[in-house]
Formats: C-alpha cells, sequence, structure tokens
C-alpha cells in the first residue's frame, strides 16, 4: 500500500478501460514459452555444412547454452536482432554461450550476403524445410529456441521478441 | 443535454482510443496518422483483407467459388506448408517473383478472385504482400483479397489446426 498519493479519477472511464483490456487481450506480443512441442525436449539434432564450409554439428555444443534462430536475408526483424546476437556472442561466449544461425533463405548467395554485411561471429547454415519440419514446422520469421547444456528445448521465441527478456533467460543457465 | 454531450465525447473518446490502438495496422494507418512505406502491407486497403476463418471455411466449403490461392513469400516455406490447393509464385519482393506472378495470372480474366498470402512474419513487416498486391492492382484485377495473417502462417493458420498441406 502506497501512503500519500493520490488516487486518480478517470470518470466514465469504464469504456476505455474495456477496450484497452480487448486490446491488450488480442495484441499482446508473442514471446511463447509452452507453445511448441519441443519445449523441454531434445532438441532435433542435426548436421550441415555452414557457410564456412565447416561442419556444423548441435551435437557437439552439448554443455554449452545454445541459441538456435532461423531467419531469413529479407526478414525485417530478424535483420534487428541479429546485431544482438552479435553482441551476446561476444560477451557471454566465455560463459558457454552458443548462437547458431539457420538460413531459411531460397537461396545460399543471399544468406551469405546478409552473413558478411552484419560479420556475424556465429555459425551460419541453410535450412531446408526437412529442418523446418523437424523443428515443429518454421512456418514464420523470427524464431529462436533456446536449448540448455543437456540438448532440451527451455524456450521458444517467435516473431519479434523483447531481446532483454530472452537475455534474462538464458544468463541463469550460463557459466558463472 | 449535459449528460447527452458528456455521452457523446465519451464514445467519440473510446472510438479513438479502439482505432488508435487497434491491432488491425491498416486502420492505426489510415486514422492515425501513420507514415505508410511504400510497398508495406499498410498500402492494402482493408476492404481487401480476408480474415483466415473466412477463407478456410471458403475451401472447405464444396459450393462456393473457389479463389485462385496464390503465396508469394518463402518457397521453402511454402514447401513446409502451404493452404491446400494454393500455388507458389515467387517472392512478391524481389521483381523475378512479381515477373513470375505477372506470368502465373497474365491470361486470367480480370474479375478472377484471387487470394494472395504469405506469412513469413509479422503483418506490418511483411516485404513481399504489398508489392503482390499492387501488381495484381495494376494489371486491372478487380477481386483480389488478402489473407490477414498477423503474426505468421504457422500461428494464425497451422497451429490453428486449419489445412495444410506440404510439398514444392
Amino acid at each position: 500500500m502506497i501512503m500519500g498519493l493520490p488516487r486518480p479519477s478517470f470518470r466514465g472511464s469504464t469504456t476505455v478501460k474495456l477496450l484497452l483490456f480487448l486490446w491488450l487481450g488480442v495484441s499482446v506480443p508473442s514471446a511463447s514459452f509452452g507453445a511448441s512441442s519441443l519445449l523441454h525436449k531434445a532438441a532435433p539434432e542435426f548436421v550441415r555444412t555452414d557457410l564456412n564450409q565447416r561442419r556444423l554439428d548441435l551435437r557437439a555444443y552439448r554443455g554449452k547454452i545454445v541459441l538456435l534462430n532461423f531467419w531469413a536475408s529479407w526478414c525485417a526483424p530478424c535483420q534487428l536482432e541479429m546485431p544482438r546476437f552479435v553482441t551476446w556472442q561476444n560477451t557471454y561466449a566465455s560463459r558457454g554461450l552458443q548462437i547458431i544461425g539457420i538460413s531459411m533463405d531460397d537461396d545460399s548467395d543471399s544468406a551469405l550476403s546478409l552473413f558478411k554485411k552484419l560479420k556475424l561471429n556465429y555459425p551460419v547454415a541453410m535450412g531446408d524445410e526437412r529442418l523446418g519440419r523437424l523443428y515443429g514446422g518454421v512456418m514464420g520469421l523470427p524464431i529462436t529456441f533456446l536449448i540448455d547444456s543437456r540438448g532440451n528445448v527451455q524456450a521458444q521465441y517467435q516473431g519479434e521478441t523483447d531481446l532483454n527478456l530472452i537475455e534474462e533467460q538464458f544468463k541463469p543457465l550460463l557459466r558463472p | 443535454m449535459k449528460t447527452s454531450l458528456t455521452w457523446l465525447s465519451g464514445t467519440i473518446a473510446a472510438a479513438l482510443v479502439f482505432v488508435l490502438l487497434s491491432p488491425y495496422p491498416q486502420m492505426r494507418a489510415q486514422f492515425g496518422g501513420v507514415a505508410v512505406p511504400p510497398g508495406s502491407t499498410l498500402t492494402i486497403p482493408q476492404a481487401q483483407l480476408l480474415m483466415p476463418e473466412a477463407l478456410r471455411h471458403s475451401i472447405l466449403t464444396a459450393s462456393t467459388e473457389k479463389p485462385l490461392i496464390l503465396q508469394v513469400g518463402s518457397h521453402m516455406m511454402y514447401a513446409e506448408g502451404h493452404i491446400p490447393g494454393s500455388e507458389y509464385v515467387g517472392q512478391g519482393s524481389q521483381p523475378a517473383g512479381l515477373q513470375q506472378l505477372q506470368d502465373r495470372v497474365n491470361s486470367l480474366p480480370r474479375k478472377k478472385p484471387i487470394v494472395l498470402y504469405c506469412g513469413c512474419c509479422p503483418w506490418n513487416r511483411c516485404p513481399n504482400l504489398g508489392p503482390a498486391f499492387a501488381k495484381l492492382h495494376d494489371m486491372g484485377f478487380t477481386n483480389v483479397k488478402v489473407l490477414y495473417l498477423a503474426d505468421n502462417f504457422g500461428t494464425d493458420w497451422a497451429n490453428k489446426g486449419y489445412p495444410v498441406e506440404q510439398g514444392r
């Protein structure tokens, strides 16, 4: 209970409050943690060749905290969040964070162009419909999976998500 | 009189709040003074938007004339899952994609019912639907609707249990 502050008075505000309530119920930003069928299950394994022609095996990152990010070069929200991923990779790599990108572009030239433009400092491989289906159906971008050190999916972030929220969620999982 | 004015002003205020905070970006853009970038989905008139439930009903109802449904986003995501009977006609944000769209519809009567959709990313971020809709408008098509998927195809169609088929 806060003492001394005046109680706000909004005469005739019932309609406004109802409309605000309805709006919030319809358009809450998506940061779903329970919608995915992969939640708390083992992240599907895959082996790809990344854009630097190196072998990319998800299993090799056991013991690390992985952010597996599906994106595409034409996806504006994807481009907005990837610079933050670069920062995280620099900041938290020593504490066990590993970011992995999967491009859902139809051609690798577009993916490689953006990879270079944004100076991504983590491995990126090309995805396909098979990998998308393995991950529950990548039918909208961006989508990012938080995978713990045992290889289990702890969270899924669909669409434009508050990046501070993601950071708050993975930091406690990292080494001190 | 005073009561009527109070009621009227309250109703107008509520309507403004509803419009400005509306989940439909078209409404906010038209009435909220938001600058509309060219090629944005906000350039598509609200009257041309088609809600997912309405399209689902249309494709599941045997008696209605089926529109030509065209996906103008990612071919990879189309292959993962698309609306049954829809065709992939190239990415609307790319010149090659618009050419592919033009080639597909060029021989069709201009009154042909057509539904465009994408679902690649959140509606107000989609780079594909605005240019594709504009192309069909410029070609003289008068019966074009655009499927309104607020978040993406997965959230607003597939995950709702609406019909989906796979393949290229």
